[in-house]
């Protein structure tokens, strides 16, 4: 495979699509699908059979804002139709080339203009699990460029210029990564894809693997040239199972074309990659423990140093990224680290996958350039709460983050804002909450979650999160004392500084942040034995006690 | 000077002492006579910074490092006895004392027992947690020893002595989080398991989880410092 013949493959893509008319893309990201939109692609197959124009139904991966699906978008025109089903198809098709159908479009222009797609650039567009519409988009090209015309340290150059931090969370200097990994010793070295995706109400990583599976794996094998490796794992957890088909159709997709095996471009560079699956433990997307599990260990970090970058898997030079960091490296490689500079912050460059869940009018994907404020996401891409509540706070980074008040909405989305306010950038959830949300018990909820997914290792996250829960419980029931709150912020202390990994170290982060900008709910619990937003039970509570 | 034999200087607590490339902190700590506790680290095993009492703080550095696995470099100023590190430890006490049953009066390991020696040192005076109370079992199904799950600490010593020293690796962690607990084999009676009855993890056990059924009722001291002469003889050979 050669460049050249890369675009002729995109060629007869574009020829070939020349021939329809009409373009029909039909949402089938996980949403969507649930909502009925593999029924509605068949009625739209049938109608367009009988109609007798000549119309492309594709199957696309995410469009972004799943609370309005099923979604379908026509091209050329762009006309995006929501809550379609079935019954709709013949009258979709019907309108074809006179006006577009007022009852069913959605005007979603403001949700969609203040983003920026680069991640997603493909999602919505192509068809996952065919490799040439990827090729048509150019996909591919950056992994030849760089094997043909770059060495490996000018592909690091490159990567290091573009500013790309870490996706998954950390936000660690993608370049500065690889570079250590290309400089570890030894003939036999790691790339491995942490698809781990973990946290509530967080999917940008699935909906990577779902609609633009290739991207990820055109990342994989760019890092792989860079650092000198040759074996490649894909680690997603077994509860996506579409990411799981679509990576493997697209993996086979690959090799036939020969974009993945040995001499990749007639060149000397050989990369492969398998596929392992989680088993559902969110501590797994800690990389020393997703090192373990891959291993066939039980999932249980380890301390660091060594870093995985000098002794991963099986003790050789590992590179581990996050899919949203992988999607990135293509577009860098084809435009350069300068063009990735201009997008985003001072210190955190480029654009942001987030998904947008809660109280929120538009839920969904969403991609922004960074810097933006926070402000903007929630209530022109977002659209606000809804009627007659009241925005309340944001949750990001999941159960390792914090919750942002509304007087710091308009703080510019960056790893260090959000760090500074007590949150963290995480993998990129955003759950949005209004008046009814009673911010105690949401507290609770993710340190829950933390407890239940502790790996049991360390003493202060295994026995520390099962503390915290218990007195959390205490204060939503009405018997919680203001000593309990004390013990509380010395446990918060503990966990925070003395836990083993990250999973331990931010499991506080949504009671300190919550005790921060919310310590009124926790007082009314306690003194007042009332909650605020009326989700706990405390007069029941109090009534049985003597 | 090879790189083998690469000396550092570093200070701990005020006080300058010299280590080997690859030494540990604490290592380096106890040839100097100064005192880190440890609960999880045991001389002749491997390490796994687990327990998390022997953290200490390094100068120009916010973070706690975990002085069993933490290797020197040169210039390094150590401090292991901070009051910040003294209120994290005694912390991480109280939490194992209210994990679980650890009833001191009524224990075999009484006056033997590496945590609440941990606790008397530590100034541990009442525990302001709220206990938890678990109901675990108590296996006696071996000849010779019974694991008592409300004793166990999981600090997977006897994990590592079984799979490290003796090979078998009967030893394992089942479950997550607050729910884990050590298991023999797939979850078998200790008594029908593949143990080879040598009684290493019972010698390394710092709290009276797995003791030997001749000893009840009367002292039981254990002997866990076999391991490194064990090791030395092993190396030898």
């Amino acid at each position: 495979m050669t460049i050249e013949e890369l675009e002729q493959i995109a060629e007869s893509v574009r020829l070939e699509n020349a021939k329809f008319d009409y373009e029909v893309n039909v949402c089938m990201d996980l949403a969507c699908a649930s909502q009925g939109s593999e029924k509605l692609r068949e009625a739209l197959v049938k109608a367009v059979e009988a109609s007798g124009k000549t119309v492309l139904v594709r199957r696309t991966g995410c469009m972004g804002p799943c609370s309005a699906g099923p979604l379908v978008r026509v091209d050329p025109e762009e006309t995006l139709y929501s809550h379609v089903n079935a019954s709709h198809a013949d009258a979709i098709i019907f309108s074809l080339g006179g006006e577009p159908l007022p009852a069913l479009q959605c005007d979603l222009n403001e949700h969609f203009d203040k983003q920026v797609r680069v991640v997603l650039e493909n999602a919505g567009h192509i068809d996952p699990e065919k490799i040439d519409e990827y090729i048509s988009r150019e996909g591919y090209k950056a992994l030849l460029t760089a094997l043909m015309e770059m060495t490996p340290n000018g592909v690091i150059h490159r990567i290091t210029e573009s500013g790309l931090r870490g996706r998954g969370g950390g936000g660690y200097p993608t370049g500065l990564k690889w570079s250590t990994v290309a400089k570890a010793g030894g003939d036999l070295k790691y790339v491995v894809c942490n698809g781990d995706e973990g946290d509530p109400g967080a999917f940008m990583d699935r909906s990577v693997m779902e609609g633009d599976p290739h991207r990820v794996i055109e990342g994989m094998a760019i890092a792989a040239y860079a650092v000198g490796a040759s074996k490649g794992f894909i680690y997603v957890r077994a509860e996506y199972p579409v990411a799981v088909a679509r990576l493997t159709t697209a993996l086979r997709e690959a090799r036939r074309r020969g974009l993945l095996g040995n001499n990749i471009g007639g060149t000397t560079f050989s990369f492969d990659i398998e596929i392992r699956l989680g088993a559902g433990a969110f501590v797994c997307g800690e990389e020393t423990a997703l090192i373990a599990s891959i291993e066939g260990r039980r999932g249980t970090p380890k301390p660091r140093p060594p870093y995985p970058a000098v002794s991963g898997l099986w003790g050789k030079p590992t590179l581990i990224n996050n899919v949203e960091t992988y999607a990135n490296i293509a577009p860098i490689v084809r435009n350069g680290g300068k063009w990735f500079t201009n997008m985003g912050s001072e210190r955190s460059k480029g654009t942001k996958v987030f998904a947008l869940t809660g109280k929120i009018a538009n839920t969904g994907l969403v991609e922004v350039p960074m810097g933006i404020k926070l402000r903007e996401i929630i209530e022109v891409i977002g659209g606000g709460v809804p009627a007659g509540h009241t925005f309340k706070a944001v949750q990001t980074g999941g159960p390792s983050g914090g919750c942002i008040p509304a007087e710091m909405l308009d703080t510019g989305v960056s790893y260090d804002a959000l760090l500074k306010m007590g949150s963290i950038m995480g993998s990129g959830g955003m759950i949005v909450m209004d008046d009814t949300s009673c911010m105690v018990n949401v507290a609770r909820f993710f340190i829950e979650f933390c407890m239940t997914e502790s790996c049991g290792k360390c003493i202060p996250c295994r026995a520390g999160t099962a503390q915290m829960h218990t007195l959390l419980t205490r204060i939503c029931d009405g018997t919680g004392t203001m000593e309990d709150l004390e013990l509380l912020e010395d446990l918060c202390s503990t966990v925070k500084e003395a836990s083993l990994c990250g999973l331990g170290q931010t499991a506080p982060n949504p009671v300190l942040s919550t005790l921060k900008y919310f310590r009124n709910e926790y007082i009314d619990h306690i003194v007042h034995k009332r909650c605020p937003a009326g989700v706990c039970n405390i007069e029941a509570q109090v009534e049985v006690l003597p | 000077m090879s790189e083998a034999v690469e000396v550092k200087t570093l200070v701990i607590d005020g006080e300058e002492v010299s280590a080997l490339r690859g030494q540990t902190i604490l290592e380096v700590a106890r040839e100097n006579d100064i005192n880190i506790p440890t609960l999880c680290h045991l001389e002749g095993l491997s390490d796994v910074g687990a327990c998390r009492l022997c953290l200490v703080e390094i100068k120009g550095s916010n973070k706690l490092l975990p002085a069993c696995v933490a290797t020197v470099f040169e210039g390094m100023e150590v401090s292991t006895n901070t009051e910040r590190l003294q209120k994290h430890r005694r912390m991480i006490l109280e939490m194992l004392f209210a994990e679980r049953n650890h009833i001191c009066s009524v224990c075999v390991s009484n006056g033997h027992c590496e945590l609440q020696t941990l606790g008397q040192e530590q100034g541990l005076t009442h525990i302001r947690l709220p206990y938890r109370n678990p109901d675990l079992k108590v296996d006696a199904s071996h000849e010779r020893f019974t694991v008592d799950h409300n004793r166990c600490i999981l600090c997977t010593r006897c994990v590592r002595v079984c799979a490290e020293i003796e090979g078998a690796h009967v030893w394992d962690v089942m479950g997550r989080g607050i729910n884990s607990i050590v298991i023999t084999d797939l979850n078998d009676e200790w008594g029908s398991s593949s143990c080879t009855r040598c009684g290493k993890c019972v010698q390394v056990c710092p709290t009276g989880a797995l003791f030997d059924k001749s000893k009840i009722g009367s002292d039981h001291p254990k002997y866990p410092d076999f391991l490194p002469f064990l090791n030395l003889m092993r190396e030898a050979q």
